[in-house]
């Protein structure tokens, strides 16, 4: 694809995560999303060793389905949040609101930073139900035909995927498979019941070609982390995870919203092929070095596309890389060793940042990955999204 | 009240850059946006050509015929009260032979029968006493 940029992220291991914390994951939190986001960044903050007055920033995205940033400033008691802001943005901007956090402390705007996605995805505002329904805008063009919801729009991707290259079944199932694997090591999944590929075929077919098992989970919770200099994270209680590179964007033609793909040229690719030379570039490395990669499955293909736009296999291989085993445990590239969303839960992505934190950390017992050095994190799986290279 | 009137599904809400193509379909023809400057032809309609940047725009009919670029068989209906009758249904992007790409329904063949590169032809349908939607069968 080429990169079409100049610049490149240019800040390599100058900032750091150093606090991550959670809430529970469940359907039915019994909460408001205003608690869940204060519970998991008063996790996090406590987990880097700082109190809420240490803290100057806080950013967050959601749908109209969470709670805005300055709420939870206001439930920590921080005394002087100065960078306050929350992106309108889906799963494209899970890591994006990290590097912005980075962008506001180089910039002077604030100097520890807590990043947030909080929601009640499974008792609340569902984001896989559906939107909103008077088509208004973009939506004219979609919602008449009963195009409505996120599964269906990405299922026409798929589709696409299948006309240019061929996909099997079997092909997405090993997605699906492999990474249930990963979350019944993992307390914090929500899905730990083991799965077949007899069962992933079993399971029923929603918008064809996606059956249940290839649609991610609803989850009511928050996660959080800690941003700040690395110089300031030498001092502090955790092991610094530094930044080493990052990328935001997409291609030509990204739509009149998240949904719309109409003019998007290929549905085969997504904004991956279009970050991937920026992300690599920033961190000096190539997928070689990637010891982990948790990577945003919305849908099972969502990985596929990522795969082959980030160069970890060539346009059409995916399938087979996968079926080889790659991306298990023991692969040359364990992929979402929680169990992604579609199986530890589904926090619009900001679980694998966490994830990828605490594999960097050698925190993540029974799924531990040995020796893990350098992690991908990626966000989106449509026109738009974000990516970052971390390490310990 | 008419059966038209308890239409329940989502309707198209006409803004300044579609009610031409909405006033189009209540004709039953099928209106593009051609570019006067660079000559490309587009949809969804904007105030602008997504080629040029030129304002200079003007509506043509288009011939109707196309080909399937990619389609769904949606077979869980969402929301259940609203699709539940119309399960399976097929969406497609179908691809205009002026270029470019427009979501609609496949009527006509069962969903099985949906193949890449499929030829279709638009054919219209009236959902509420204002509004009709372009809709594709097999050509």
């Amino acid at each position: 694809m080429g990169s079409a940029r100049k610049s490149a992220y240019a800040l390599k291991d100058k900032y750091a995560i150093v606090g991550i914390g959670t809430t529970d994951y469940s359907a039915n939190s019994g909460r408001t999303v205003r608690a869940l986001a204060i519970e998991a960044s008063a996790n996090a903050i406590a987990d880097a060793g700082l109190k809420p007055a240490d803290i100057d920033g806080i950013v967050s995205y959601n749908f109209n389905d969470s709670a805005p940033a300055i709420a939870v400033a206001t439930g920590l008691d921080i005394p002087n949040a100065g960078y306050a802001v929350d992106f309108l943005a889906g799963g494209n901007a899970a890591n994006l609101i990290v590097l912005s956090a980075v962008a506001a402390i180089e910039a002077g705007l604030a100097d520890t930073v807590v990043c947030y996605r909080a929601m009640n995805g499974r008792s609340g505002f569902r984001l896989g139900g559906g939107r909103e329904f008077r088509a208004l805008g973009p939506t004219q063009y979609t919602a008449p035909f009963g195009w409505i919801t996120y599964p269906q729009a990405m299922a026409m991707w798929c589709r696409r995927y299948q006309i240019e290259y061929g996909l099997t079944p079997e092909q997405l199932g090993n997605v699906a498979v492999t990474l249930r694997e990963n979350a019944v090591l993992n307390p914090r999944a929500m899905q730990r019941k083991p799965m077949s590929m007899e069962d992933y075929l079993a399971s029923r077919m929603i918008v064809d070609p996606f059956r249940l098992f290839d649609i991610c989970l609803e989850t009511d919770g928050a996660c959080a982390v800690v941003v700040t200099s690395a110089e300031r994270a030498r001092d502090m209680k955790q092991k610094p995870v530094y930044i080493m590179g990052g990328a935001y964007g997409g291609g030509p033609q990204q739509g009149d919203d998240l949904f719309d793909c109409i003019r998007w040229p290929d549905h085969s690719k997504n904004y991956s092929h279009y970050i991937a030379d920026d992300l690599w570039r920033s961190a000096g490395i190539t997928p070689k070095d990637v010891d982990v990669a948790e990577i945003y499955d919305c849908f099972t293909y969502s990985i596929l596309m990522q795969l082959e736009g980030l160069g970890f296999c060539g346009l059409g291989e995916a399938g087979s890389f996968i079926a080889d085993g790659h991306i298990r445990r023991d692969g040359k590239l364990p992929v979402n060793t929680h169990g992604g969303l579609l199986s530890e839960g589904y926090i619009h992505g900001f679980n694998h940042v966490i994830e990828a934190v605490e594999q960097l950390r050698g925190q993540s017992g029974p799924r531990q990955i040995a020796d893990a050095e350098i992690a991908l994190t990626t966000a989106g799986a449509m026109t738009c999204g974000s990516a970052m290279i971390l390490r310990r | 009240m008419s059966s038209v009137e308890a239409y329940e599904k989502p309707v198209p809400v006409p803004d300044p850059d579609s009610a031409p193509f909405w006033a189009g379909c209540r004709e039953q023809r099928l209106l593009l946006q051609h570019c006067e400057a660079c000559g490309h032809n587009q949809f969804p309609p904007s105030n602008v050509c997504a080629h040029c940047g030129s304002g200079g725009l003007s509506w043509k009919q288009a011939s109707g015929a196309g080909k399937v670029f990619s389609w769904i068989v949606v077979r869980h209906p969402v929301p259940k009260p609203v699709y539940a009758q119309d399960v399976p249904y097929v969406v497609a992007l179908v691809e205009l032979a002026e270029g470019p790409r427009m979501p609609s329904n496949i009527l006509g063949c069962s969903p099985e029968a949906v193949v890449a590169d499929m030829p279709v032809r638009v054919t219209f349908k009236q959902v509420t006493d204002e509004v009709v939607l372009p809709l594709f069968e097999p050509a």
